[in-house]
Formats: C-alpha cells, structure tokens, sequence
C-alpha cells in the first residue's frame, strides 16, 4: 500500500480549503529507462472526496498528472471539526483513502 | 411459467433499461476511459460528448508563463458560471490530451489547483462543460525550457 495523503483542510467563511499530497509515481506510459524499455503505466484514476461522509466531489485523472500529485480544492459549508475523507484508485487497482479534521 | 423467450426478452428489456439510467458504473468510465485515449483535445472532447467548443471569459485558467520543469507545472482553473458539470484540464501536445476531469457537485466551487506534466511548450485549456453541453474554455501558452514525457 502506498504511503499515506497529507490532507490540510481549514475553515474560512462559511467554506473550506482542502489541500492534499499524494504519494504515487505517476508513471505516464511514455518514459523509457535506460534499457531502453518503455516503464508501463502506473498512475491514479480516480479520485473521490468526501464531506462527514457524504460524497462533494469525483475526479478522473491520466497519466498528465505530475508525480506525486497536488490537489486544491474548495467545499462549501464545511466548519471545524468536520471530517474530509479523499481516497484514489491507480490503473493496478491499488487504493488509498485517509481522512483529515477541517481546522 | 413464462417460455424461454419471454424470459429472454424481459432480461433485454431490464439492461437497457439500467444502461439508461447509468446505474453501471463500469460503462460511465468506459466513456470517460476514451477520453483518456485520445491524441487530441477535438477527439477527448467528442469522447465526453461535448458540444460546440467557445472562448469564454468566465472562465479562468493560471498557470507560469514559462516552465523551467515540465514534470512539475502548476494550474488552478475555475469558472464563475452556475450550471457547470465537468472541468477538464487538457494539454495540446501531450501524448495524451486529457490530464484530469473534474464532476463539480454543488458542494464544491468549482475551482481546482494540480500539477500537471508538460511534454513540450504547448497550449494549455480549461474547460467548462455546461449542463445544456456547451464547452467553454480559457486557454494558456506555456513555454517549457525541459520536457517531461519521453526521456
């Protein structure tokens, strides 16, 4: 399993700013290493993310993304003390979900 | 007891029936996993089913004006219009057009940051996919100084 999202989430005016690291290789398909094989794909294609549970937002993403990817996005009604859940999927089937406290 | 061929029919009857209705999750990305094949935006488009392509200055898209890195390129694109569906970032002259697709729900702004990797200097779009189809873009030129794709 993958190492764990650094989720940040905080509180402004009625709304949230979740910030999140993700830890993939994001392998595009494309690269060749110095054999001169191409390095299959391996990158994140699904993305969900959640507000006390209940689903705000899915993505889909392509092997575009830069490693390691960041994410930015903004939640509407969300305070202190709720929880942001984000969990992804690759293109081997690996899963991650980790949870985070909007500050 | 019904005949074999009531039987049969019925079973057609029932999937086109759930196929209408999305409630196969696995067809839905199917759509979107074309999109994801596609050389060229006109082609990852279509594969969405989107409309008619416009300019628009609702929608926004910031991004360097030259990328030292390719690999790493930071965008955040969003929209100010009510009714949008999708967002989609797409590079020009990457081996795949299509970065990353966002569903807005309306218990998000429908504003996103990424990264995203660059194969080569190339226009950048964001677009807005709309309720009634229509596609909206903000369009950028980045100039990348080292590729990412490829070696």
């Amino acid at each position: 399993m993958a190492d764990p999202m650094r989720i940040r989430a905080q509180a402004s005016g009625g709304k949230a700013t979740v910030r999140i690291l993700m830890a993939h290789e994001m392998e595009s398909g494309q690269r060749k290493d110095e054999a001169g094989h191409i390095a299959p794909a391996w990158h994140i294609q699904e993305v969900t993310a959640s507000h006390n549970g209940n689903t705000v937002m899915t993505a889909e993403w392509g092997p575009g993304v830069s490693k390691n990817p960041y994410l930015q996005f903004v939640v509407k009604g969300a305070r202190a003390g709720d929880t942001i859940g984000v969990r992804w999927k690759d293109n081997r089937g690996d899963t991650r979900s980790d949870e985070a406290t909007v500050s | 007891m019904p005949s074999r061929r009531q039987a049969l029919s019925h079973t057609a009857a029932l999937a086109a029936l759930l196929a209408g209705t999305g409630l196969f999750p696995q067809l839905a990305r199917a759509n979107s996993n074309k999109a994801f094949d596609a050389k060229t935006i006109q082609d990852a488009l279509a594969a969405l089913g989107a409309g008619a392509l416009s300019e628009s200055g609702d929608v926004t898209l910031s991004g360097p004006d030259i990328a030292e890195n390719g690999a790493v390129v930071p965008f955040a694109f969003s929209t100010t219009l009510p009714g949008v569906r999708r967002l989609l970032l797409l590079v020009e002259k990457n081996p795949v057009s299509l970065v990353a697709l966002f569903n807005v729900s309306a218990a998000v702004e429908p504003a996103f940051s990424i990264r995203a990797k660059l194969a080569q200097s190339s226009s950048v779009y964001a677009v807005a996919v709309m309720d009634d189809g229509r596609a909206l873009y903000a369009r950028k030129e980045i100039k990348v100084t080292l590729g990412s794709c490829g070696t």
